[in-house]
């Protein structure tokens, strides 16, 4: 149990435009023990945007981890997390890509732009479940995230 | 269930000078279905030449995954981090941080420097021991790794 998780809710967004996949994943971390706010965007510009509490979203809080697919409309999820990683307000969030690629260059290309990890979404649906509960259970209840409120410019 | 290995080894190089943590480490990984090879150096240059392969590592391959404590020797954990995320042929290789600090200025320090995840030690031996097969249920059986690169540029 990490402290920072232990009191307040956590903040995930889940940039995800397939509805299918976005009901799994909500449905899969249903039952967390961790208090979770889970928040979603249908298309890399909303992503950005939510990100940078602009246009929609100006009240939004800060996402403690992302959750992004590749293949997203108006903006690609590799251009999503090169934005995410250049910005130094942002740069420190962990993001979890999962996509449909199991592709090397894509791999390859999101570990070279600072991705956390990768995980490819599995076709079969308790599969997928399942791939859901190990990030839960990795991200949520081991991992320690970034502290909440991260001082501007620090480094 | 059956794993069928379909790739070579998984390389894992942990850089921890505590014996007992590399005690725990190294059994709970050894209990491991997984097929992987189990590396470990006691301070941070020792790190550091294992992954440019010099001194006494010219024949070691480049790891799949680093496990790093941040209080080591010589040169600390985030010096090591710095390095190995500004060095083209070394930045796709996942950083887990493993470290008894749970101060904020190191958490948010370690993901500045692209850490891929952070992970405080638990005291309770048990507990440590079930974290680490967290860690490779996690990054060895459901996440990708990066492909090994086979070119030597920089």
């Amino acid at each position: 149990m990490s402290l920072s998780q232990s009191n307040q809710a956590l903040d995930i967004l889940l940039c995800e435009d397939n509805l299918g996949d976005v009901y799994i994943i909500t449905n899969a971390l249903r039952e967390s023990q961790i208090k979770y706010n889970l928040n979603h965007v249908t298309n890399g510009e909303a992503a950005m945007a939510y990100l940078q509490q602009q246009e929609d979203y100006p009240t939004v809080p800060r996402p403690d981890l992302v959750l992004l697919d590749l293949n997203l409309p108006k903006k690609p999820g590799l251009e999503v997390l090169q934005a995410i990683k250049s910005d130094p307000n942002l740069k420190a969030i962990p993001v979890i890509i999962l996509t449909s690629s199991k592709a090397e260059q894509d791999i390859l290309k999101c570990y070279q732009h600072y991705a956390s990890c990768f995980v490819t979404k599995p076709f079969d649906f308790e599969e997928f479940a399942s791939a859901i509960k190990k990030i839960e259970n990795f991200w949520l209840n081991l991992v320690q995230l970034p502290p909440k409120f991260a001082p501007h410019g620090s480094s | 269930m059956e794993i069928v290995p379909i790739r070579p080894p998984v390389e894992i190089l942990l850089g921890e000078d505590n014996p007992g943590d590399v005690y725990i480490v190294r059994s709970s990984l050894t209990d491991s279905k997984l097929h992987h090879n189990f590396y470990q150096v006691n301070d941070g240059e020792a790190v550091m030449a294992y992954l440019h392969q010099e001194q006494g590592y010219q024949n070691v391959t480049l790891p799949d995954l680093i496990l790093l404590d941040l209080n080591l020797p010589k040169k600390n954990g985030f010096e090591v981090l710095e390095e190995i995320k500004a060095d083209l042929k070394l930045k796709t290789i996942p950083v887990v941080i493993l470290t008894s600090s749970n101060a904020e200025q190191d958490i948010l320090r370690s993901y500045q420097l692209c850490a891929n995840s952070y992970i405080v030690k638990p005291s309770d031996y048990f507990v440590f021991f079930q974290a680490i097969k967290n860690i490779e249920i996690f990054w060895l059986n459901l996440a990708k790794l990066p492909p090994k690169l086979v070119s030597n540029s920089n």
